[in-house]
């Protein structure tokens, strides 16, 4: 590990103008990914700063909003009653995460803010461009089983890991920031980048800019939502596939959808096909079925990850059906 | 909960059959044990390993100013200013490595992660950012896991795409790559019904929880010790005095505890030689600890393997053929054959066999012995047709099993020292509820779940292996018992103390057992499932001997109550010896030596010796890869071949619509002869199955074929069972003590239960699904 300054930040402003001020500093706060990109050689920042003592640690149930603080650590929002009861996707995407013992120090700012799995990128012997620019994908020719089927590109495969992320934006959430240029309310559809040639960016945070918080609007559909994960090991694993979904039911006919997809692409992969597809409909079996077949229409899979659609597609059909009541 | 019917359960509370407590388990929780990487020494450095980013080429310029003017550094040793090191022997040539490496002595790159550099200093984070500064560019070549087709490369390792490139290696374990019995073309024609299938198993790997770590300090005599991870101080020891050209009698390897070895730690790796070499460069004591990422590269994996296999057999069930090839990945820089088809040689009565062991040579670091090394790969092959033979022909699988029940060695035709397989079947069935199974592929559902309920042999050949013991009585009325031999976390503390302690009649909380010393009476490596049979009759006998020259006292002298006496006459129970015909003439230990003002007693005694004389003759023969490990076992000596055996019972619930198999139930039925502990038994049955678990649902470490390194060094990506995937594991003992083993009646624990785990929880997916899935892990796109 290469030698850092380190600062604890007791001031926002102080935070965001020490970290913009200077290329080669960053935040960090629980330290579940940033140490581990430091050890392993991933990023090399002068100086840390410490965010963990700001003050954005609460969960504020606001009657048409739920806001949660960058610094709330997940296990904490996992077991919020206000978060359980209205937004039930939310917690079961929190539970779903890493391990009790990471969800206890991971912050909501840093889970939005982790980076791929993607074994090229964290092994740094490997060419990549996500992690160094121009050096090409090794996934793409690899070993890829695990990566996007959906928004890659030649340049990058990789797939974003978050959990929470997928449920938050199924239930329209927006990212709160704050920055050298002040603050910035962001949807989080908008907050991730798709790689194109530049894989490399992933959000649209300028550098310096602090997460201080998500907030998720409150509705019919966001207390009627599922958060279903499929992985190999039944803990402790990154997704293979997972879907967030969410229901508005008037008199037995969809008046609101939302179907999310987690595993499947560079970002959190909002299915709006889908959601159209189901509105105005019975949430009956055709429809159910109908709905997963959209949710991964343009779908191109690598040579050894095809499963990933139809895994993808009987992920929604299984969700959807779950919260239908069908299953 | 176990049965413990093959305990041999004496007088002494806590002794032999007792399911007592781990007698380190305080230590161990209260984090007093010291694990090798533990020792705090005055004046202690660190270093870091520097491992090669390519897997074939030479070092074509290697810079490392920036390291050495890094601060706190104290040297940094590349083969630029490595000294000349003797060759280090392999297992092949006498030695005890695998890795025909001698580290640091040329600029050539045999495999992804051979070892390029050393840093050593102050403290482990200035070397470990001095190790990020040393520049090292290759003249690369492309690696042999890299097959280019019609041109075009195939960017993907699989074994199967090179299966024409395989050779014969020179020996699988001590023994011939290629076995016949019988006429096996003619037994496949005769028969009624054939199966001819392939299977596939990945690379996996051993994953301790405690990486590789080595403490080198030199004394002003030029004496080294080291405090190693190792499975065997007294092979290390002499493979650490070869490596570095030293007289065996200046080297002390010291292993107390060990967190876990599973075989990696087992051979000699050049890791070991390179600490040794900094702390005499640096003349201070050196701590090199591995990454668990250069765990992935530097103490071997279990090799990828191909098998065929295909069986003949009446329509009755009768075997008319067996013919099992298998073909493993292997290295250039050394050769170790998974011997995956070995104990398909004696499994099952079959008068026509042929097994075949073939390698390909590519540019990996060399495999190396992991948990049931051949068997638990060869058992996924071996039982997994056998299922499929067992559909064929529309018979139990159980009932297909006992048809072939071989009950006697089926190419020496000797008796087995003793077999409890037969029971090892039936109570498994009964508690598992066999009978109710319906064999229908597809017929019993919980739910939206499949469930699938499937079965498989288990057997294991563990090693004898000469030890000696010695065991002092104090005049405090305590003991002490000692061999240089090791705890792999698994037990030999506390059993070694059961030991003792039936034979002195001391309660094991009285008696200590020293063991990881080369100073302390020798034994050899822990490994093969040797050590509880092993070392425990040396304990025994050395306890023995002690006890005896303690009783020659009392009887001689006048003012001991057992004064007369024949020393056969006397009994010794609860800390004292009695007459046995006279319970109230007793003595203590305490006072017989107090009366002669002596402070201890004491005997040594070795064991094994005749039964390894057999064995080692072979082995010291050069070019037989892992003689001394294998053959040393009972096979080649004496009048009876011994196996440990056990049945496998597996329950599994299958999503069809999302591919993903749970195990909820699993069984197993051990014949390990003599129970030291039911306990301690018990946990290495849970644990063997566990990791069967891992192996049949979720282990595999795929290779990147165009650099031929690993894709996920890291228990990121190379999935473990977590404990959400484990359900309640039952394990029961049903063997007797096998009275041909050794005095003990001890056979093998370490590797048998995770054999048959993988093949049984695949019979069982069939079963729930109809689909067989020939090729390990079963994971997700295999049942879509």
């Amino acid at each position: 590990m290469r030698p850092f300054s380190y600062l604890q930040a007791s001031d926002e402003g102080v935070a965001v103008a020490t970290v913009a001020e200077n290329p080669s500093a960053s935040f960090v706060a629980g330290g579940t990914e940033m140490l581990n990109w430091m050890k392993d050689g991933i990023e090399e920042p002068d100086l840390l700063v410490d965010v963990n003592a700001l003050p954005f640690k609460d969960v504020e149930a606001r009657g048409h909003s739920v806001r949660i603080g960058a610094m709330c650590r997940m296990s904490d929002v996992a077991s919020e009653p206000a978060v359980r009861e209205a937004y039930p996707a939310l917690a079961e995407a929190l539970e779903a995460s890493a391990s009790p013992q990471l969800r206890n120090m991971a912050t909501i700012g840093g889970n939005l803010l982790q980076r791929t799995r993607c074994p090229y990128f964290r092994e740094t012997s490997f060419p990549c461009n996500k992690r160094s620019p121009g050096s090409g994908c090794s996934a793409l020719a690899g070993e890829h089983r695990m990566h996007a089927i959906l928004g890659a590109s030649d340049a990058c495969v990789a797939v974003h890991p978050s959990d929470l992320a997928v449920a938050l934006v199924a239930l329209d959430a927006v990212v709160h920031t704050r920055g050298a240029g002040g603050e910035r309310t962001i949807p989080i559809d908008d907050f991730y980048l798709l790689p194109g040639s530049a894989p490399e960016r992933e959000t649209v945070l300028q550098h310096g800019e602090l997460i201080v918080g998500v907030e998720v609007p409150a509705s019919p559909f966001a207390a009627r939502s599922r958060y279903l994960k499929i992985r190999e090991r039944a803990s402790y694993e990154f997704a293979l596939v997972s879907t967030a979904v969410a229901i508005e039911l008037v008199d037995g006919t969809v008046s609101s959808a939302r179907v999310a997809l987690g595993g499947v692409a560079p970002k959190p992969w909002r299915a709006r096909g889908a959601e159209e597809h189901l509105l105005g409909d019975r949430l009956d079996a055709a429809a159910i079925a109908a709905a997963g077949a959209v949710a991964v229409r343009g779908a191109r899979p690598l040579r050894d990850n095809a499963f990933k659609v139809r895994l993808a597609e009987r992920a929604v059909v299984r969700a959807l059906s779950e919260i239908g009541g069908a299953a | 909960m176990s049965t413990t019917s093959g305990s041999a359960h004496t007088g002494t509370d806590g002794g032999v059959g007792a399911p007592i407590d781990r007698v380190d388990g305080r230590q161990k929780v209260t984090g007093a044990a010291r694990y090798s990487a533990d020792h705090v020494l005055e004046g202690l450095v660190h270093a870091v390993l520097v491992q090669s980013t390519i897997a074939s080429g030479r070092i074509a310029r290697l810079d490392a100013s920036g390291a050495e003017a890094s601060p706190g550094v104290l040297d940094v040793i590349t083969h630029l200013n490595a000294p000349e090191l003797p060759t280090t022997r392999t297992m092949s040539s006498g030695g005890f490595a695998l890795q025909a490496v001698t580290p640091l002595q040329d600029d050539r790159i045999r495999h992804a992660g051979e070892n390029v550099a050393l840093v050593v200093a102050e403290t482990l984070e200035q070397a470990q950012h001095a190790a990020r500064l040393i520049r090292v560019e290759y003249d690369e070549r492309s690696p042999r896991t890299e097959l280019r087709e019609h041109g075009e490369q195939v960017p993907r390792f699989v074994l199967s795409d090179y299966l024409e490139q395989a050779y014969p290696p020179q020996g699988v374990f001590g023994d011939s790559p290629d076995h016949t019995r019988g006429d096996p073309e003619g037994g496949l024609l005769e028969a009624e019904v054939r199966v001819d299938e392939t299977y596939t198993t990945p690379i996996e790997h051993h994953n301790p929880m405690e990486p590789a770590a080595t403490i080198a300090v030199w004394q002003d005599d030029g004496a080294l010790t080291v405090y190693e991870t190792t499975q065997g101080v007294t092979t290390t020891r002499m493979a650490l005095a070869q490596a570095l050209g030293l007289p065996r009698r200046k080297v002390r390897v010291i292993s107390r505890f060990l967190g876990g070895g599973f075989g990696c730690k087992g051979p000699y790796w050049p890791h070991t030689t390179l600490a040794a070499v900094a702390a005499r460069r640096v003349a201070r004591p050196v701590k090199l600890v591995l990454t668990r990422a250069q765990m992935y590269t530097s103490v071997g994996y279990r090799p990828e393997t191909v098998q065929r296999v295909r069986l003949g057999a009446r329509q009755d069930g009768i075997l008319t053929a067996t013919i099992h090839h298998s073909t493993s990945t292997g290295s250039e820089a050394g050769e170790l054959p998974e011997p995956a088809a070995e104990m398909t040689k004696m499994l099952y009565s079959c008068p026509n066999l042929e097994t075949r062991h073939r390698l390909v040579k590519l540019n990996m670091g060399v495999p190396s012995f992991m948990r049931a090394p051949g068997e638990a790969s060869g058992s996924f092959a071996l039982e997994s047709t056998l299922d499929e033979l067992a559909y064929e022909l529309g018979m139990d699988p159980i009932r297909l099993r006992l048809r072939n029940y071989a009950e006697a060695e089926p190419d020496s035709g000797k008796p087995w020292s003793s077999k409890a397989l037969r029971a090892c079947y039936e109570e498994g069935a009964e508690r598992f509820g066999w009978e109710q199974r319906n064999p229908e592929p597809r017929s019993m559902r919980d739910g939206r779940w499949l469930v699938g309920w499937g079965m498989a042999t288990a057997a294991y050949s563990s090693a004898s292996l000469p030890a000696m013991a010695r065991v002092r009585i104090l005049s405090n009325g305590r003991a002490v018992a000692q061999s240089g031999t090791q705890d792999l976390g698994t037990g030999t503390y506390t059993v070694m103390a059961q030991v003792a302690s039936d034979t002195l009649g001391l309660p094991p909380d009285r008696i200590t057992f020293e063991l990881g010393d080369t100073t302390l009476p020798f034994a050899l490596m822990s490994v093969s499932s040797s050590t509880a049979r092993s070392v425990g009759p040396a304990v025994r006998a050395a306890a023995e001997a002690a006890k005896r020259k303690a009783l020659k006292l009392a009887v001689r002298d006048r003012k001991s109550p057992l004064y007369g006496a024949k020393p056969e006459a006397v009994g010794a129970a609860e800390g004292e010896l009695f007459l046995k015909a006279d319970p109230s003439r007793r003595d203590t230990y305490a006072a017989i030596l107090s009366r002669r003002k002596m402070d201890k007693v004491e005997a040594r005694r070795i064991t094994g010796l005749l039964e390894a004389l057999h064995g080692i003759v072979p082995a010291m023969l050069p070019s037989v890869p892992g003689g001394l490990l294998r053959a040393a076992t009972s096979p080649f000596a004496g009048k009876h071949s011994t196996y440990d055996f056990g049945a496998q019972y597996v329950e599994v619930r299958v999503d069809p619509d999302l591919g993903i198999v749970r195990l909820s139930r699993a069984l197993g039925v051990f014949d390990i002869g003599t129970v030291l502990n039911p306990k301690t038994a018990r946990s290495q049955a849970i644990g063997g199955i566990t990791w069967g678990l891992g192996m049949a649902l979720l282990e595999q470490s795929p290779v990147h074929a165009m650099s031929g390194k690993f894709v996920s060094p890291n228990l990121s990506g190379y999935l473990v069972p977590t404990n959400a995937d484990v359900p309640a594991i039952d394990a029961f003992f049903v063997g007797k003590p096998d009275p041909h083993a050794n005095p003990l009646g001890v056979k093998g624990v370490g590797e048998l239960p995770i054999v048959g785990v993988a093949a049984a929880i695949a019979n069982a997916v069939y079963h729930a699904t109809g689909k067989r899935i020939r090729d390990l892990p079963i994971t997700p796109e295999k049942l879509l």
